[in-house]
């Protein structure tokens, strides 16, 4: 497995028009570092996630992972990637285990799937298409996928958003487990509390800028 | 590359088994355009010669909307951008989407045609084997610009329209080459005409999955 590389952000920016999304952010992310990003409703921590995952390009800035510009190389280090964003990627029609077979097949991975499931706290042997599952039951589906790959970055995007007591306590597990292998966390949430458990660093977002940072701890 | 076109088309195809409402809507969406020329039509002699014609007006017709559906799927939970980033190359991504398209308007083609021998008198005088030919190459030649454009109007506001706006001027030469080879091979071929016609669809065919490939990346990915 390759070593995680450190992951620097400078003047990175990204407009929607002609508003900035995200504008002039500075990060450093240490190889195993884990960063909570949170702020309000539209304050930029999707878009700069997005960023991230290589689903946006930035319009302004760099974005280094390792000695590598991160949009130029995103084909060779979108499998080091995994990012479980607002919408699941998933599809609807299909068996919780017939999406897992299908990413699988897609990445080339072996994996075994009823024990994934189970992982996550879904029942391998229910068979009915994802669209009868539950918001919770998806999130926990969508988990499921992103455990599929070993990334060194993991990307989470309000991963706790649907989820019970229960599931949210998953999500922290699961984080944990990849974190052991020394992938660099950063993750965007409105519920600091529950992100408190798998995050050191804390970055406050308003208006697309960095207007906060330190410890996950201190956070205000 | 080759493995994950196949992971793709496999995935086009197992998503249209567990819904089946896809092939089954342009199954009857395509005969009944064939019912309704039959009954607006004032002779059968007529609808004979025009068998071949308004099968690839029904085709055309329905492939716009299994087209719109393919990609209509990929969009519900973002999984389109899923396949970008997990990732799975954007030429993959095309060419097992465009097999799976073509392979599904082949499937309601090969439906339909019985119905134009039965219901229009069509007869064939021609091989089986080049009227085959037609019809796959037909599909095709809708399957991949289709696909294309399916890409680029999947996330526009009224797609179902757009769509056949972009793609029927384009595709007009492969569905007159499919209608004029298909009626050749019903009606007899004294002039020889029909490996013209499948000659420009196999070059209408080269053209468009080449450049379709190339361009369908660009389509993907962030600008």
């Amino acid at each position: 497995m390759p070593q995680t590389p450190r992951i620097k952000l400078e003047g990175l920016a990204r407009r929607f028009g002609p508003r900035w999304a995200v504008a002039r952010v500075d990060l450093d992310l240490e190889p195993g570092s884990s960063w909570m990003l949170t702020g309000a409703n539209g304050s930029g921590k999707s878009t700069l996630l997005r960023c991230l995952a290589t689903a946006l390009r930035p319009h302004q800035g760099r974005l280094q992972y390792g000695d590598r510009d991160l949009w130029t190389h995103r084909n060779a280090i979108r499998p080091e990637i995994a990012y479980l964003a607002h919408q699941l990627h998933l599809y609807d029609d299909l068996s919780q285990r017939d999406n897992l077979k299908v990413w699988a097949r897609m990445g080339n991975l072996k994996s075994d799937i009823d024990a994934l499931l189970r992982r996550v706290g879904l029942d391998p042997a229910r068979t009915d298409p994802v669209r009868a599952l539950s918001a919770g039951m998806k999130r926990r589906l969508a988990l499921a996928r992103i455990l599929l790959k070993s990334p060194r970055l993991l990307l989470l995007d309000e991963p706790f958003g649907a989820l019970d007591p229960d599931g949210r306590q998953l999500v922290v597990d699961v984080v944990r487990e990849i974190q052991s292998e020394g992938a660099t966390l950063v993750l965007a949430t409105h519920l600091p509390t529950s992100a408190r458990h798998v995050c050191s660093q804390a970055v406050v977002m308003e208006s697309g800028q960095i207007t906060w940072r330190g410890l996950a701890g201190d956070l205000p | 590359m080759i493995r994950q076109t196949l992971a793709v088309l496999r995935k086009e195809l197992l998503v249209e088994w567990r819904d089946r409402s896809r092939i089954s809507g342009l199954f009857f969406f395509a005969m009944a355009i064939v019912l309704l020329v039959a009954f607006a039509s004032p002779s059968e002699a007529i609808l004979a010669r025009q068998a071949g014609g308004i099968l690839w007006i029904g085709l055309l017709l329905a492939s716009t909307r299994s087209l719109d559906q393919s990609f209509a799927t990929e969009m519900e939970h973002g999984a389109l951008e899923g396949l970008l980033l997990w990732p799975v190359d954007s030429r993959s991504i095309f060419y097992g989407k465009a097999l799976a398209n073509t392979l599904i308007l082949l499937c309601v083609a090969l439906a339909i045609v019985p119905l134009l021998f039965g219901m229009y008198g069509a007869q064939m005088r021609g091989s089986p084997t080049l009227l085959l030919a037609f019809l796959v190459m037909g599909c095709a030649a809708l399957g991949a610009p289709g696909t294309l454009f399916g890409g680029i109007v999947a996330q526009a506001r009224g797609s179902s329209v757009l769509l056949p706006l972009l793609l029927f001027p384009l595709v007009v030469p492969a569905v007159l080459a499919a209608a004029k080879g298909t009626t050749v091979v019903m009606e007899g071929d004294p002039m020889g005409q029909g490996g013209s016609w499948l000659a420009l669809l196999v070059a209408f065919n080269a053209l468009h999955w080449s450049l379709s490939g190339l361009f369908f990346g660009r389509v993907l990915e962030d600008g």
